[in-house]
This record gives C-alpha cells, structure tokens and sequence, in this order.
C-alpha cells in the first residue's frame, strides 16, 4: 500500500512538473518580466523619492519590496497552476485515469500541490534573481521561517487553487478568484507599504487581510522586520492549510464535479 | 469463481431519471460478456459504477470477490477501462500516458516503461510513442486507451464501444487483439453497437433496456431462439421469363435480379433451391438480410417495451 502510495503519488507530481515545465514560457517566463517591471516602477522610480525620505521603516525601498513581490509570485503561480491543471483535466476528463485507480483523494491532493508548489519554488527563485539586478545586498535574517513560510503559503493557495478548480464548470470560473479576490488581496497585504502608513482605521481592517501575515511572515525571514506578531502569522497559515485540506479531501470524496 | 457479480444495482441521477432498477449480473472468469442496449439504456451507467466513475444509488458490486464499498483499492486493481470517449490529455505524448496510468496503479516507472513498450508494439502505436496524443488518428486513439487500460494487467478488461468510428480493417485487427487477450486469460467485458461484433466475439450477452436486464444468456442459446431467416438471392432468369414462384414461402421480388425469401428454421433452404431450379433459374449469389443478433435484440427490446397485457 505504501509502495503504490508512493508511486502514484511520485507520477502525479512528475505529470504536474512536466505539464509546466512544458509550457514555461506561459508559466516561468511571465513572473521575470512582471517582476522586472515592478522592480523598475516601484523600486527605481518610485523608490529612490521614497528612499529620500528615510525609506520604509528605515529599510530601502527596493530591498523592502524584494520579499513582498516574491510571495506575491508564489500566491499567483501556486493557485493558478492547480486551478487550471486540474480544471484541464476535468474538461479533457483525463482525471478519470485517476479516479479509476485506487489513488487516494489525499494522494490526488498532495501530487497536485506538490507540483503547484514546485512551479512556486522555481518561479521565487526566479524572482529573487531578477531581484540581485536591482538590490545590492539581500540578506537572509531568517531561514526556516522564510522556507517555511513559502511552503506553506504556496500549498495554501494550491489547494484554493484546486477547490475553485473543483467547482469551476468554465475557464472563466477559474480567473474570477485570483482577478476580485487575490490580486486585491495581495496589493493590499503589505507588498509596496507597511501598514503602520495607515490611517488606524485601515490598520485595523488590513489585519482581516490573510495575505498581510505571509507577506510580512516571509519579510521577517529576509529582513527581520514585520508588521504582525510572526508566531500568529505562522498559525494562521497551518490553520488555514488545515481547513482547506479538509475542504478539498472532503469535495474530492464525494466526487464534486467529478462523479456523477 | 465470478470476475463480476452484481446484485439489486440502482441509480438515479440528480433531477430524477432512474437509470438502472436493480439489476442483477454475474460474469465468469474467463468470459468474453457482451453488454447489449439501445442509447440510454443504462450500460455506460453501469460501467461507470464497476469502475467508479458514478456513484451507484444501490446494490452490490463485486470484482473477483472484491466488494466495491469495502475493498475499492483491491477491486479497481483488477479492472482495466476503456471509455466510449476519448478521455486522456491531448497535450501528452503517446508513452508518457500510458506510464502514467501504470504509475496510478503503483507499477513502478522502469517496469512501467517496459509494458508500455509492450502494449504499444501489441497494438501498433510504438513508432507513435513520442508524439502528442491530440496528432493521433481515431483508430490510433481507441488502441492507445487499450494500452492505457491494460498497462496495469488487469484481470477484467471493460470496454465500453471501443470498435466505434473504426474503419473495418482495424476494427477486425481490435478484434483479433481482443480474442487473443481474452485466450491469454483476461476477462472482457464489452458493450457495442455493432452486433456483428457481439456475435463474433462473445460467448454471453445480457441485453439491458430502460434500467433493467431483459435477456441474460449465451450467445448460442439466444441465437437458438431465432425462428426465422431472411435472405437474399441474387438470380438470373431464364429468357423470356421475369418472375419466379416459391411456394410455400413468403417472399418477395426486390428488383429484377433479386428476390428476398422468409426462411423458418425448420424449413431449410433446399426446398427453395429446388423449386428455382425446376424453374431454371440460377440463383448467382446468397447472403442473410439483416444480422441474425440484430433481429433478435429488436424482437427482445420491443417485447420488453410492451406494456401489460398487451397482445
């Protein structure tokens, strides 16, 4: 049992690193540009007026941004490449090859995000490269929880990914969550600012703002600075993981969208 | 012991519609089973719930011995399914399909590999290995879902219309392969439209219309049941003559150089023989109008479909 665990779970992660791999110029490729383009508007441009001033929080504005922009391409990467995988495979109906097999839904789960959370690996990475062209000195203050933040940020949105992706009976169904629902969310999760700028009464509502705890969670690791207590963001983000996963294991045993 | 066993089945979908009513089906080890129905009929249905694509509403299933609700992992290793549409991903090569099914069923990579290369020089796909599965033909299609569904070994192969939209040549190809797999020791369950296929290949057959099994038994014994024969003989008159008489017979001129006669088992053939050539007329040519299997499934499905008490 373990042995088929294993290899079927090793399949569906090779199948989802293939699938991107193949494709990078749509899945590896656009993450640089958009990164770069931020880098140069909001670091270079808008940056040095902000460095002028004392920086944000004291930290220049370039190295401030680094951290936020690199999880906001995890979140991004993770979600849509679950939610249009496994949309793609519901619509071509190969995800009966799956459900055919005896491959568990925690196991269909897990490749699934395994291979989400490679993409968002690769893609961060990517990012933090294009990030040596603009930023001298990037320093680490934290390890564990920068890769711990990312891991678990990155399977967070890979099973939201996947969920939508469950519901979804269109292609649409699947842009309407990262267009209304993540990109506000992360623009407003602290990328560009410190929410200690805002007025108290945005303060207080930003801290509603899940997103607002990953950011500033994996800005601790590289700069050791943040606007929220870092053990409660990192409950948060197992809390969250914990619900979805039960979430997503219980639409994948009933067969939603799937079974008739 | 029995490869497939199903008792009380029922399912009835969202909105309503009853789509099996309780059947009950047993297949031997070892069989070639033909599944026979019109459109609707609920054979895919049931096949969706061997292979638990659709979740029955009742009843029992089991696959050599392998309860569906208790022991689904032991149970879905023995079925190998290929599905009347095409339903893998367009966009991944031939092999890389195929390996990935075997890896679903815990067949490692290496060994993965090598019943790949396997099944697809079986059914002429290998030098198709490295292409994308969307550049395939139609035939080559429904041999890669073959491959797919036997990549695993399964011991209960389902195939629901599989010979569909296939030219005649490599659908008697698939047939061959089938008969050979079937020798080797492999269960098949079919279902099909063409009936020509059911009778060449199957030794049993249960015709299920509207929910329900109407006829479960062997090819051989429901081709007993049939009383009469139609055939056509194409025939050339002597001069000066431009009909034939066949008494005894119903029969019917098609055109001017063939005729169509009703044959009642126990009549045989010869009497019409000799009373066309007491006639001198030679008869060119012989063959059955209709296939025998296709009469029977109409007469089956129609008398099923009489309400009661009808005449």
């Amino acid at each position: 049992m373990a042995s088929l665990t294993y290899t079927a779970l090793k399949t569906i992660w090779i199948k989802e690193c293939t699938r991107f791999l193949r494709i990078w110029v749509q899945t590896l490729v656009p993450p640089a540009i958009t990164m770069t383009l931020y880098f140069v508007i909001f670091g270079n441009i808008i940056g040095t007026r902000i460095d002028a001033s004392g920086g944000m929080n004291g930290i220049p504005y370039m190295e401030f941004i680094v951290p936020g922009l690199i999880m906001m391409s995890v979140i991004t990467n993770s979600y849509s490449n679950v939610a249009s995988s496994f949309f793609s495979a519901k619509f071509q109906r190969n995800i009966e090859e799956m459900l055919v097999a005896p491959v568990s839904s925690a196991v269909i789960i897990a490749g699934y995000v395994g291979g989400s959370l490679a993409r968002a690996l690769i893609v961060a990475c990517i990012v933090t490269v294009v990030s040596f062209i603009f930023v001298d000195n990037i320093q680490i203050y934290h390890a564990g929880i920068l890769v711990l933040t990312v891991v678990l940020t990155s399977t967070l949105f890979s099973l939201g990914g996947l969920i939508n992706a469950v519901h979804a009976k269109t292609f649409d169904d699947i842009s309407i969550v990262p267009t209304f629902v993540l990109t506000p969310l992360t623009y407003l999760g602290g990328v560009f600012f410190s929410i200690s700028m805002l007025p108290e009464i945005w303060q207080n509502i930003a801290q509603i703002n899940p997103v607002l705890y990953m950011v500033n969670a994996f800005r601790y690791g590289f700069l050791g600075v943040t606007d929220v207590n870092i053990g409660l963001a990192l409950g948060l983000l197992i809390g969250f993981n914990l619900i979805l996963f039960a979430l997503a294991y219980t639409l994948l045993q009933r067969g939603a969208g799937i079974r008739s | 012991m029995q490869a497939l066993s199903i008792r009380g089945l029922k399912k009835t979908y969202k909105g309503g519609h009853e789509a099996l009513k309780g059947i009950d089906l047993d297949v031997a080890e070892g069989d070639f089973f033909a599944l026979l129905g019109p459109n609707g009929a609920g054979k895919s249905t049931t096949i969706g719930i061997i292979s638990s694509l659709v979740n029955k509403s009742a009843g029992k299933v089991s696959v050599f011995g392998h309860d569906l609700d208790t022991e689904l992992v032991a149970l879905k290793r023995q079925i190998g399914l290929v599905p009347q549409e095409f339903n893998f991903n367009q966009f991944e090569t031939v092999q890389q399909i195929v390996v990935n099914q075997a890896g679903y069923y815990g067949v490692p990579r290496q060994l993965a590999k090598q019943r790949s290369e396997k099944y697809l020089k079986q059914l002429s796909l290998w030098e198709k290995r490295n292409a994308p599965a969307r550049m395939l033909s139609g035939g080559m299609k429904r041999r890669l879902m073959i491959a797919r569904a036997l990549v695993h070994e399964p011991r209960l192969l389902i195939l629901d219309e599989p010979t569909a939209g296939v030219d005649i040549e490599l659908r008697r190809s698939m047939w061959d392969f089938l008969t050979e797999i079937n020798k080797q020791g492999i269960t098949i369950i079919l279902t099909t439209h063409y009936l020509e296929e059911a009778e060449s290949l199957c030794r049993n057959i249960a015709i299920i219309d509207q929910g329900s099994i109407i006829e479960n038994t062997s090819i051989k014994k429901l081709l007993a049941t049939l009383n009469m024969e139609t055939f056509v003989l194409d025939v050339e008159y002597p001069a000066g003559v431009t009909s034939a008489t066949l008494e005894g017979f119903t029969w019917r001129a098609i055109d001017d150089h063939s005729i169509e006669v009703d044959v009642e088992k126990s009549q045989g053939l010869n009497p019409v023989f000799e009373q066309l050539t007491a006639q001198s007329i030679q008869v060119l040519s012989m063959r059955n109008k209709a296939n025998r299997l296709e009469e029977l499934f109409v007469n089956l499905v129609e008398k099923g479909r009489k309400p009661q008490g009808a005449a």
